[in-house]
């Protein structure tokens, strides 16, 4: 189904393992120290960790100084770039530099929009789009050639990812054609928004099977332990295209505050646990944000530790 | 049409309060439409301005007419005769006609009286909203008669974002996202097919990415 790169992602989620991902967020100073230790902390639990670029439209260290750090450290890292702060130029002159430290995975974004960040009155880019970054970014690799037209030899090796959002509406259906769109452009993993509608997501991922998409696109699901009753209430009513059902609320705000964190991590694990058995889904990408030194204690809990080594 | 608003009427003065002579000048065009930039706005704006002179007890002379359009040239030829009588003028057209009285009158202060916005409809009195980015490719035959650069905050032309919830933009809940009309009126059309296939990235040279634009159109010219 997929070109084969060297990525290590591709061959764990090509082995038939669970494959395990997960991401830090760069600080938002100069402090190279904070990847490091970030990556140290979850570095033997996970097959890749992303660097998320500028999330959330906050500026940060970027995202490919990040990975390039990462893979010195000899980690596997993936590089998230979001169409919103560069134009085609500097995206494929980004991918080449990745490429060119030996980083084979990439996670193609569009962007929150720059609205909801600490500077709402920059210009935006959007030259294009997350689906276009994917066209493109397999251009370089299939074909040795940007946009523009000029032709290369050294290819880029990436295993191209996207996200997808089944929570974000209207439909599941409509989900699925614009997921089936990312597919036709090339895409080879996907990892989810954080999912805790569980029936919204096997609804998903059932009309995935029925056509077929998921022999073709790896799915890996998304899952983000909740800190307590605060950040549940937060994530249901202010960040958009996240579906945390009311259950899920009083499930965590139902225990005493001290142990609200034991009770996110709890139902983390079972989720994970429920997804194993859910036709399509390949593996996980836990986002435990600002929480990385529990990625650990969600993998091992999940039943995903020790990592499987290849060969 | 283009859709203007008034600018606030500190800010004008601030701009024309040390002047003893002033003109406004109204455009009957498209801020006429939209009630920014019209011959009622200039009456407003030449009454308000002569009522903070006779306060601060300066003698000062505000006069305002308005032009047919100002984008012309014949018609800003109109103001030729009187144009030595001001120390300063404010053009209530649009950013167009606010430059192109200026390029013509080379050597008189033009200030700019409305802030203009967008290329839009009008959907109620006091309500226009954006239809158009004027990108000089139209793909509305695409997009069921609906434009992803103008309607969607990310100008996807591979949409809907991630971000979309209900039907509203990541942005507001106020604003609909433009990727989900389009594929609610590609659904009505019977051309969902449409919906799945990858748009290549979009050519922007024809857009403002491109420098200012020109049309030349030979077979108009004589």
């Amino acid at each position: 189904m997929s070109v084969t790169t060297p990525s290590k992602l591709q061959k764990m989620i090509d082995s038939g393992n669970f494959a395990v991902t997960s991401e830090v967020g760069p600080p938002r100073s100069a402090d190279g120290a904070v990847i490091e230790h970030k990556g140290n902390l979850i570095k033997d639990y996970v097959d890749a960790i992303n660097v998320t670029d500028n999330q959330t439209s906050v500026c940060r260290v970027c995202s490919l100084a990040c990975c390039i750090r990462l893979k010195l450290m000899g980690l596997e890292a993936c590089l998230q770039m979001v169409t919103r702060d560069r134009n085609r130029i500097a995206l494929q002159s980004d991918i080449l530099g990745a490429a060119s430290f030996g980083i084979n995975n990439i996670l193609c974004l569009t962007g929150d929009h720059q609205h909801f960040g600490d500077h709402p009155k920059c210009a935006n880019v959007f030259d294009l789009d997350s689906i276009q970054l994917i066209q493109t970014v397999k251009m370089m690799r299939d074909e040795g050639k940007l946009l523009g037209g000029h032709e290369f030899a050294v290819r880029p090796q990436m295993y191209i990812g996207a996200a997808a959002n089944p929570f974000a509406g209207p439909n599941v259906a409509m989900r699925v054609s614009r997921l089936a769109k990312k597919v036709a452009a090339g895409v080879q993993f996907i990892q989810t928004q954080c999912i805790y509608n569980m029936d919204t997501f096997k609804e998903f991922m059932k009309l995935m099977v029925d056509r077929g998409l998921h022999e073709k696109v790896a799915i890996l699901a998304g899952i983000t332990p909740m800190k307590n009753v605060g950040m549940a209430k937060y994530m249901q009513k202010r960040v958009p295209g996240i579906d945390v059902p009311d259950d899920i609320i009083r499930r965590i705000g139902g225990v005493p505050k001290e142990k609200q964190a034991e009770e996110g991590l709890t139902l983390a694990v079972e989720q994970i646990q429920e997804l194993k058995e859910v036709e399509g889904v390949r593996g996980f990408h836990i986002m435990a944000i600002e929480w990385e030194e529990k990625v650990g204690e969600i993998v091992e809990r999940g039943g995903l530790f020790p990592r499987p080594q290849l060969a | 049409m283009i859709k203007a608003v008034p600018k606030p009427l500190e800010e004008v003065l601030g701009q024309v309060k040390d002047f003893t002579k002033v003109l406004i000048v109204g455009c009957d065009g498209c801020v006429t439409v939209c009630e920014a930039g019209g011959m009622k706005e200039a009456k407003v704006l030449a009454s308000a301005l002569r009522l903070y002179f006779t306060q601060a007890g300066k003698q000062a002379q505000i006069d305002e007419t308005s032009l047919t359009r100002q984008c012309e040239k014949e018609y800003l030829a109109q103001l030729s005769d009187k144009m030595d009588i001001y120390d300063a003028v404010v053009s209530l057209a649009c950013g167009c006609g606010v430059q192109y009285m200026a390029e013509m009158y080379n050597n008189k202060i033009i200030y700019p009286g409305v802030d203009t916005c967008f290329l839009g409809v009008n959907e109620e009195r006091g309500l226009y909203v954006e239809r158009c980015q004027a990108c000089g490719r139209c793909i509305l035959a695409e997009t069921g008669g609906i434009c992803p650069i103008a309607r969607c905050s990310k100008r996807m032309l591979n949409g809907p974002c991630g971000g979309s919830d209900a039907g509203k933009c990541e942005i507001n809940k106020d604003i609909p996202c433009g990727w989900e009309l389009i594929y609610e009126r590609l659904k009505t059309l019977g051309q969902l097919d449409r919906f799945e296939k990858p748009v290549d990235p979009k050519d922007w040279s024809t857009s403002r990415d491109g420098g200012p634009r020109t049309i030349v159109r030979e077979d108009l010219r004589i």
